[in-house]
């Protein structure tokens, strides 16, 4: 692939949490860590996904003034964020992995339209919906 | 910082929200404030407050929307009766039930099952959850305000009528 989409950014309220919730709960690798001063670029990709990059940001300077990054992590918190899709091939399975993880569901696995899904928060509040693949 | 619409310790926004996925989760429950004051880990007194101004409605409010989209949901979806449904998503009884819902909605649940399912075909590709958030009812007053004003209303326009 030479052209598509590459990174799509979260906003999250700690990075290193988020770290932890994404590479040591979801499985995700680090792609690329590095600090400039009090900046962070922080992206993670999926195992099967190598070309497309989950950047983890914290909202605040120099980026964002502090009113503004009190509004982003006050709408993070409050679920507010658009919708994420994780696509698995075994959401029950997925589900009491990461559960025994101590990932935070929202949604019990359910069965509907053919496949399988279920809803799960990352520590920041950001909402996933994990659906299984449709074979 | 005051507590405008931004104000609220984000912290305590997280908690908020643990509630409002609980009752997300499950709106068919029953979700006195004592209950959801626990999950947030705040004082009862300070809850209802607090969800309100962080998500705009009281939370017994936004529960009613969630049963009604579900209800909603259900009446498109299944064949279920709608006795049943009543049931399913948390009413004591089909006389609240449907009031309710004709409150919200403007419609009765049957009339809303036909002309869901009209429409339903369209949004085939489109995540379940998302299409039912979409059709979510917008209740930004009161159940009891909306039934008071459709009142008015009726009454203003039976008293046009009769004026000379």
């Amino acid at each position: 692939m030479t052209q598509g989409v590459q990174v799509v950014g979260l906003y999250v309220r700690d990075q290193d949490e988020a770290l932890a919730f994404y590479a040591g709960k979801l499985g995700f690798r680090v792609h690329m860590d590095v600090k400039n001063g009090d900046f962070r670029w922080l992206t993670v990709q999926h195992p099967d996904q190598p070309s497309f990059q989950l950047g983890l940001f914290v909202p605040g300077p120099p980026v964002l003034d502090a009113a503004t990054a009190q509004t982003v992590r006050a709408m993070v918190a409050k679920g507010a964020m658009p919708p994420l899709v994780l696509v698995v091939d075994d959401c029950r399975a997925a589900c009491d992995r990461m559960r025994a993880q101590g990932v935070e569901f929202t949604q019990e696995p359910v069965d509907r339209y053919g496949t399988v899904d279920a809803g799960f928060r990352d520590p920041s509040g950001n909402g996933w919906k994990m659906l299984q693949a449709r074979r | 910082m005051s507590e405008g619409a931004t104000g609220q310790d984000p912290e305590l926004l997280r908690r908020l929200l643990r509630a409002k996925d609980r009752m997300d989760a499950a709106s068919h429950e029953h979700w006195p404030v004592r209950r959801l004051a626990r999950v947030s880990r705040v004082s009862e007194a300070h809850f209802a407050r607090s969800f309100r101004q962080a998500f705009g409605v009281p939370p017994h409010r936004y529960l009613l929307t969630r049963r009604i989209e579900r209800a909603s949901a259900l009446l498109r979806d299944t064949d279920l009766p709608v006795t049943e449904i009543a049931f399913q998503t948390g009413w004591g009884s089909l006389g609240t039930f449907g009031r309710i819902f004709r409150d919200v909605t403007g419609d009765s649940p049957g009339a809303i099952r036909a002309r869901s399912r009209a429409a339903a075909q369209e949004l085939g590709p489109v995540p379940t959850c998302h299409v039912s958030a979409a059709q979510r009812p917008d209740l930004t007053i009161a159940v009891s305000e909306k039934r008071r004003r459709v009142a008015r209303r009726y009454k203003s326009t039976r008293g046009t009528k009769e004026m000379p």
